[in-house]
């Protein structure tokens, strides 16, 4: 048992899977830290993702494109993205209840537009799929091109996007203001920056990446769209940014830590190991429980959550 | 133009949210999802009336459906009032369904393996699932408390912990011989008696009724309740005030936590008699939804609970006659639940107000204030 553990641990099908299962959650959990960092909670991540995978589905099958599947994805999580923002930020609705309310609706909505654009083939037809792109020369290398340079492009991308992301928070005037806006909008409102702005562009781009980031789920790995397909990946990414302590790199991280459990934990089931599979798919959140135990406490932005209501500074 | 619709001033929509009476905001909300919820039926061909209406006939429309809709009421009330007691303590338990799965748990081994005469048998049953679920809530409690640690994040692990280890175990160790992934039944003596002829109505309904009432008087007229709910108004105050905001932090998850267990423990002892994977369609989750609705008081959620119960028991039969599928009611839901924190936030909108930032701040996050109570 032990030595069939140590041969898959070593295998570079695991890496490839672990980078492949990475992909989606750090798209989401990337978009969401930006707006979390502006103060927005976003537990809507789950119904955002939920949409893009049902958009791109759709889309592709409609247009056989898989980079027009994208961009609806993305669009998608941008408008309903759009209308949690209206809920949050214009009409000051609580975050969390909000979250909760856009989750079940997204639910719900993309159960009934694929019912209503498929009928009962609902998802049975395969769409074209987003297709690998080995990078040239890297993807060359003996041993490591195949793992790491055989990939599909979006792959490549979020993880550049992580260093974009760090140099947006520390190296910009917009990282500052958006860090701004998460820790004292009060005063960074008296600064000068418009605080409503900031957390409506933070959140529309937290939608774009988690629509995305489902996409992938849709059109990447799969060829098709399942009801409440996301199974929870959302939540995941947000545990993610909070895990990875509110730092791109911390939530590239912990990001990685799911896609690996993860990756383990579908190997181990197909290669029928005597563990069970269950303790694998609970490894992750048991470790991180005790990883937070052990760690100093963190805090996170110190307006995280709290709706901002102008000249009440 | 654009600055005007970021940063508008909705004093005569405050107007119209600050004078509603208490009942008014569920009743704007769900009028207000219903309507939306319209424009959506409309847009992919359906009528919406007809739709309601099947919804309607297939949630009430005879005696056996009205039986089915109480029945599936059951758990989503028990587990309702478990987030009524957690949020009302300011503790968002995202938990309850990895709550309810431990206390099912727990219940499936008392009812399989102890032998007692029957009524001790059931309350022996019950009282294992409390437990179980007491302590899958407490855990995240003290985390919660005495680290510090971020409480959705927490509990939503929980669920998948909770969720995995009874997927094991009605895998290997506690499988039954047989084709299926789950337990054996537990015994006669463990099962909840059906309270109403010819339906399978049961006594947990009974048992969701007393439970709504120990709540109410738990909240609202002990000491405890009123410590919990200063906890939750404003937890810098309460341990201003001397409170050991730490213990009753994790009380409440505690107690919610037991409410939740029982919640899977009736349902095993009233319904299904075993264990199985994926026992629960998501109570745990479709419970915020309706403690929200029904504004964090116990009778509030036992209304929202049955209205949703209905809900889904209606589009059984909305499937069949419409050719809609289930999911709708997931739209309405949704939406019911947006609707209500964007007018309980409409409702505590001041326009202008000297009052202290500070506490202001506070309320924003508080859940209480979310869905408007005081």
């Amino acid at each position: 048992m032990l030595a069939t553990l140590l041969q898959l641990l070593g295998s570079s099908d695991l890496i490839y899977a672990t980078l492949r299962l990475t992909t989606p959650l750090l798209f989401a959990a990337l978009g969401g830290l930006m707006c979390e960092r502006a103060g927005v909670l976003n537990i809507g991540l789950e119904g955002l993702m939920l949409g893009g995978a049902l958009a791109a589905y759709l889309t592709a099958l409609a247009t056989g494109s898989p980079w027009l599947g994208v961009l609806a994805a993305a669009l998608a999580g941008l408008l309903a993205a759009l209308l949690f923002a209206v809920a949050v930020v214009t009409l000051r609705a609580n975050q969390i209840v909000a979250a909760v309310g856009l989750n079940i609706l997204m639910l719900g909505l993309t159960g009934v537009l694929l019912r209503s654009a498929m009928g009962f083939a609902a998802g049975q037809n395969p769409a074209p799929t987003i297709p690998l792109w080995k990078v040239p020369l890297l993807g060359d290398l003996p041993g490591l091109g195949p793992v790491l340079f055989d990939h599909l492009p979006f792959v490549y991308l979020v993880f550049a996007l992580v260093g974009v992301t760090a140099f947006i928070f520390y190296r910009t005037t917009w990282g500052l203001a958006i860090r701004a806006v998460g820790e004292h909008p009060h005063a960074a409102a008296a600064a000068g920056i418009r605080v409503m702005r900031v957390r409506y562009l933070t959140l529309l781009w937290s939608g774009c990446m988690a629509g995305i980031g489902g996409a992938l789920l849709s059109i990447g790995y799969l060829n098709t769209f399942q009801e409440g397909m996301t199974a929870g990946r959302g939540f995941i990414a947000f545990s993610a940014i909070i895990l990875g302590r509110w730092t791109p790199l911390g939530t590239m991280l912990a990001s990685l830590l799911f896609g690996f459990a993860d990756a383990l934990q579908l190997r181990i089931q197909a290669f029928g190991a005597a563990i069970p599979y269950q303790f694998l798919v609970m490894l992750p959140y048991v470790v991180t429980l005790f990883a937070l135990f052990g760690a100093r406490r963190s805090r996170g932005p110190a307006a995280s959550g709290v709706t901002y209501v102008a000249g009440e500074g | 133009m654009v600055k005007g619709f970021f940063a508008a001033n909705y004093a005569n929509w405050r107007e119209f949210f600050v004078r509603m009476p208490v009942w008014g905001m569920p009743l704007w909300a769900l009028l207000a999802a219903f309507l939306a919820g319209s424009v959506v039926l409309v847009s992919v061909g359906a009528n919406p009336a007809r739709a309601y209406l099947a919804l309607l006939q297939g949630a009430v429309g005879n005696q056996g459906l009205a039986a089915t809709t109480l029945l599936k009421s059951i758990p989503l009330m028990l587990t309702s009032l478990a987030i009524v007691l957690a949020f009302r303590a300011n503790v968002f338990n995202i938990g309850a369904e990895g709550q309810i799965y431990l206390g099912a748990l727990f219940a499936v081994w008392a009812g399989i393996n102890l032998r007692l005469p029957a009524f001790a048998h059931i309350f022996v049953t019950l009282l294992f699932g409390m437990i179980g679920g007491c302590l899958w809530g407490a855990i995240p409690g003290y985390l919660k408390a005495a680290r510090g640690f971020n409480e959705v994040v927490v509990t939503i692990f929980m669920n998948y912990i909770a969720i995995a280890i009874v997927s094991y175990l009605v895998h290997a160790p506690l499988r039954e011989s047989g084709w299926n992934f789950q337990t054996r039944a537990i015994a006669d003596s463990a099962r909840l008696p059906v309270i109403l002829q010819d339906t399978d109505l049961h006594f947990g309904l009974v048992i969701a009724l007393v439970m709504a009432a120990v709540v109410h008087v738990l909240l609202f007229h002990t000491t405890l309740g009123y410590q919990l709910r200063m906890v939750g108004y404003n937890a810098e105050a309460a341990r201003y005030a001397g409170l050991r905001v730490t213990r009753l932090t994790v009380i409440a998850l505690a107690l919610s936590g037991a409410l939740a267990g029982l919640a899977g423990a009736v349902e095993i002892a009233g319904v299904q008699y075993r264990l199985l994977e994926g026992f629960s369609p998501g109570w745990g989750f479709d419970a915020i939804a309706v403690a929200l609705v029904g504004r964090l008081h116990p009778l509030g959620a036992l209304l929202a609970a049955l209205f949703f119960g209905g809900l889904r028991t209606g589009a059984n039969s909305m499937q069949t006659a419409v050719g809609l599928p289930v999911v709708v009611v997931y739209i309405i839901q949704g939406l019911t639940v947006l609707f209500m924190a964007v007018g309980a936030a409409l409702q505590h909108t001041r326009a202008r107000r000297p009052a202290p930032a500070r506490l202001e701040a506070r309320d924003a996050r508080n859940p209480a204030a979310a869905v408007g109570v005081e």
